[in-house]
């Protein structure tokens, strides 16, 4: 029998890495800290498309998309992934990304939606805290 | 017809997404869904995809995909991993190996957790098989965490259970276990590449011809389907086309010896039980306050009750609830049919007697004028009201 803990929902949470980085400890850390806090992480792997986690997003129905990005594409890949998901009737699907982005970035991915930005060291307390407060309601019918 | 369901019906993707969020969540709407999708469902072939962890499975069912892809077949994936017992997490990493069908519009895949549930499935995973069913897949693949010999449940769902081993596994025996034996209807030894590969195809051979011996052919668990051992290299695509060959015939030998109907019909069978026994349960927390069911299983752990005795108490406590509530509705329905009755005959019903203002007796008369006894009958109806 199903703990009580098992029932009800869960958070469901895409950690994806579009673009061409070459390697996914970060993401892989972060993925981790996720599962420890109860919630469902799918992890797409390295060279994704925005095409591909916008695809496998709405596919899987996540609640949240949590981008990870090392190689300085961010000023193309966010915006292109965030037009997809708004055209998918997807903006309610919380989108934070990490990784290297510089400070004079951070505006303009705000103003395309993303509502967290953690950079290197950031404490995946503070990643998990923010997901918990930020998430939308649970889906209905 | 919820919209929801009408543009699941109709392939929407989205809606497909939406229904199996639902679904896993136990959400109160799914029964009330899942009733409007039944009688659209029933088509889809569901396979059966299970083995040890590391045996390639996602990269197996991901290359199987896309040859019935090739076949022109529209294909549902059914991803299952495990939940961490202690966090309630889980790290659903079947997706990332199937990247060559992940854009294909004719493939679906949807990553599960099992949420506690043992047997190697998630509770809902029968009905998000349906729910992919119902968006227009031809076949759903489910592949379910590594096996063991708990690992069976997926012969419940599936019409065709596929077994994955894996040469080097150490000790090969102790892999392949009897229960996946029994469950298997096609054998795949996957990382053909290995070393040991003839050595695993010598077992399975070896004990697939004790099991058929033992049970003769012609008895139950379909011998006239003779399980076929296939060698594939997942990664580099051999051996891919068998195994889907082998999928299809199964699939026609169900459908020509009569063997899917039963199939089904044991599944169904199953989750009914199961349903019915999750109902019950509802209905007994319904009936019996918290507190006086913690008391009685008190009772029996310190042996001051019998636990049969114990559960026919319960029970009769569900049977008092359901006759109250079923008892309600009898009383109205009854009382409507009487009015029914008696306003044709020009009378009220039953309580009209008691509640009549004059000696309107002659209201049980058949033979009194009805014009103005039928307007002390409305009215009274009215002040009724």
């Amino acid at each position: 029998m199903p703990k009580d803990k098992d029932k009800g929902r869960k958070i469901r949470v895409i950690v994806a890495k579009p673009g061409l980085d070459g390697h996914d400890r970060g993401a892989k850390v972060v993925a981790r800290a996720l599962r420890d806090a109860g919630m469902e992480v799918i992890y797409t792997g390295l060279r994704q498309t925005p095409e591909q986690v916008v695809e496998a997003a709405l596919q899987e129905d996540v609640d949240v998309i949590g981008l990870s990005i090392l190689s300085g594409a961010h000023n193309y890949i966010v915006p292109r992934m965030m037009e997809l998901l708004k055209k998918a009737g997807a903006g309610d699907v919380l989108v934070t990304v990490g990784g290297i982005i510089p400070e004079e970035d951070v505006k303009a991915l705000e103003a395309s939606g993303v509502r967290g930005i953690f950079g290197p060291g950031t404490p995946t307390d503070a990643i998990v805290k923010f997901i918990m407060e930020n998430v939308r309601p649970r889906a209905t019918a | 017809m919820d919209e929801l369901v009408k543009r699941l019906l109709a392939g929407d993707k989205r809606a497909a997404a939406r229904l199996l969020t639902l679904v896993d969540d136990q959400d109160p709407s799914v029964g009330r869904l899942l009733g409007q999708l039944h009688p659209h469902t029933g088509r889809a072939h569901i396979v059966g995809v299970t083995g040890p962890p590391g045996s390639g499975k996602s990269t197996l069912v991901s290359k199987v995909a896309l040859e019935y892809r090739m076949r022109g077949k529209r294909v549902g994936i059914v991803a299952i991993d495990p939940t961490s017992p202690f966090t309630g997490g889980a790290l659903l990493g079947d997706r990332i190996r199937m990247g060559e069908v992940s854009m294909d519009p004719g493939v679906f895949i949807r990553s599960l957790s099992t949420r506690g549930a043992l047997g190697g499935l998630s509770r809902s995973t029968f009905d998000a098989a349906m729910v992919l069913d119902a968006l227009g897949c031809d076949v759903v693949i489910i592949e379910t965490v590594g096996a063991g010999q708990s690992e069976v449940d997926i012969a419940r769902v599936a019409h065709t259970t596929a077994v994955v081993a894996v040469p080097g596994s150490g000790d090969d025996i102790q892999a392949i276990k009897a229960g996946i034996l029994e469950i298997g209807d096609v054998f795949i030894v996957n990382k053909a590449d290995r070393e040991g590969v003839e050595r695993v195809v010598g077992e399975l051979k070896a004990m697939l011809q004790l099991g058929e011996a033992v049970e003769g052919p012609g008895a139950g668990g379909g011998h006239a389907w003779h399980r076929p051992i296939l060698v594939t290299i997942a990664r580099d695509g051999e051996g891919i086309k068998e195994v889907v060959d082998a999928l299809e015939a199964h699939r026609a030998y169900l459908e020509g010896s009569g063997a899917r109907r039963a199939v089904e019909e044991e599944r169904w069978e199953s989750i009914v039980h199961e349903m019915l026994g999750d109902h019950i349960i509802a209905r007994l927390h319904e009936a019996v306050p918290r507190e006086e069911f913690e008391s009685i299983i008190a009772d029996v752990a310190a042996r001051r009750k019998d636990r049969l005795v114990a559960i026919e108490r319960l029970l009769g406590r569900i049977m008092e609830l359901e006759c109250r509530e079923r008892h309600v509705g009898l009383t109205h329905a009854s009382r409507d049919r009487s009015r029914k009755a008696s306003r044709a005959k020009g009378t009220e019903g039953p309580n009209a007697a008691g509640k009549a203002a004059g000696s309107r007796r002659a209201a049980k008369s058949p033979k009194a004028p009805k014009a103005p006894k039928a307007s002390i009958p409305r009215k009274r109806r009215a002040t009724r009201r």
